[in-house]
């Protein structure tokens, strides 16, 4: 499954690139969510059953299965901990990230 | 799971707080529904997050409403859509609890009394969230928020208990008009939710969904406490999954024990300053509403 898309170039530099009128293209996505966390989930793939739970509950919808796996997109990540949380496995651990 | 849910997120990369209730119940409904959705969503927590421009989140047609016309708008979004010909569209709401219970009430009544094809869902995080947590009418009794605040030196320890008044009954409001479908739900019990999402998208008249979505902000809770919190507001009595369908009301589930209402009021900040009599206050205002639940599901 793709992942939705960023473009990060984008830029308003002169009023006429603002929209006519108080409407914008549906899914404009310019920057990222990954500063916004201090600690990262990290799912531990043996123990993961793939229950899809973690992917139900996460309110940025980041957790997705992919390939038998479950993957998260870290751009969008903010860290509450839902997962980790609610996981019935036990098997996300939240890990503080360094920067 | 009988539902099959969509892959595509239709709300992404919003700007809402970690761990965020509201975003929850709008993301999975929208997953629910599908991309031939048309979205109305007045002033509030969802609009806030959602359209930061350039940022724009919502991966289907969403529109910003006035913040007293969700009801209205959503009726001239489906005559609009039907006028098109457009086929198999939903037309959904999503409002919060001041934008359901106080400010957008009357337009909410007039789209019932109509009876067109629309969804209405209303995100019940219990304040004014979006503005810095100020009382609405569906702010429980006891709640501290900005406007109702706790303390000794309050109005000489008269008002300085939080919300004086209880939480207002929406179901009841929206079920007295006769309305095609109304459920309550709650983020704690996602595949409940997620199956009145579904229903409420097949019925023909106006449907009503009243989730209840806990702010981690607002209520004081950690960010990774969000659907547990929910959970617990289901086991202590003070939230309850209904629904009411053709004149007939259904208690989907009848809590047989409850759990202790202290525990679940002590774990949030708001509810930090309740004595033991409030709360034993709080367990007899359950205890009616329960009554009355039981006997009109009967």
């Amino acid at each position: 499954m793709s992942r939705r898309k960023v473009d990060k170039t984008f830029k308003i530099s002169s009023i006429k690139d603002l929209p006519c009128g108080t409407y914008g293209k549906a899914m404009q996505l310019t920057e990222t969510m990954e500063g916004w966390r201090n600690e990262a989930p990290i799912i531990d793939e043996k123990t993961c059953s793939l229950c899809n739970w973690c992917y139900l509950v996460c309110p940025e919808g980041v957790i997705y299965q992919e390939d038998k796996k479950m993957k998260i997109d870290y751009r969008f990540c903010k860290g509450c901990g839902i997962c980790a949380k609610e996981c019935r496995k036990k098997c996300i651990i939240m890990e503080r990230e360094e920067k | 799971m009988k539902t099959k849910l969509e892959q595509e997120e239709y709300f992404y990369g919003h700007k809402g707080c970690a761990g965020c209730g509201g975003s929850i119940a709008v993301r999975l409904a929208l997953k629910v529904l599908g991309k031939n959705t048309l979205v109305v969503l007045p002033a509030g927590c969802m609009s806030a997050v959602g359209f930061v421009y350039p940022q724009l989140c919502f991966g289907v047609n969403a529109l910003i409403s006035p913040f007293a016309s969700t009801g209205a708008m959503l009726s001239g979004l489906y005559v609009g859509a039907k006028a098109l010909g457009l086929k198999d569209v939903n037309v959904v709401g999503f409002a919060g609890d001041g934008g359901t219970a106080d400010i957008g009430l009357q337009a909410l009544s007039g789209a019932i009394d109509r009876g067109d094809k629309i969804i209405y869902i209303c995100y019940d995080n219990e304040a004014y969230m979006n503005t810095g947590v100020q009382k609405s009418s569906l702010t429980p009794y006891g709640a501290k928020t900005t406007t109702t605040p706790a303390g000794d030196r309050i109005h000489g320890g008269t008002y300085g208990r939080g919300s004086t008044s209880v939480k207002k009954d929406m179901f009841d409001i929206v079920t007295a008009h006769n309305i095609a479908y109304a459920a309550t739900a709650s983020i704690g019990n996602i595949p409940d939710y997620i199956r009145k999402v579904e229903k409420a998208s097949k019925m023909q008249g106006t449907s009503y969904i009243h989730v209840a979505a806990p702010c981690p902000t607002g209520w004081g809770v950690e960010s990774s406490d969000t659907v547990a919190i929910a959970k617990e507001a289901i086991d202590c009595g003070l939230w309850y999954l209904a629904e009411y369908e053709d004149g007939e009301y259904t208690l989907n589930r009848d809590v047989k024990e409850f759990t202790s209402v202290k525990e679940y009021l002590k774990k949030q900040n708001r509810f930090k300053h309740l004595t033991d009599e409030d709360i034993v206050a709080i367990g007899c205002q359950r205890d009616k509403k329960w009554k009355s639940l039981r006997k009109k599901a009967q």
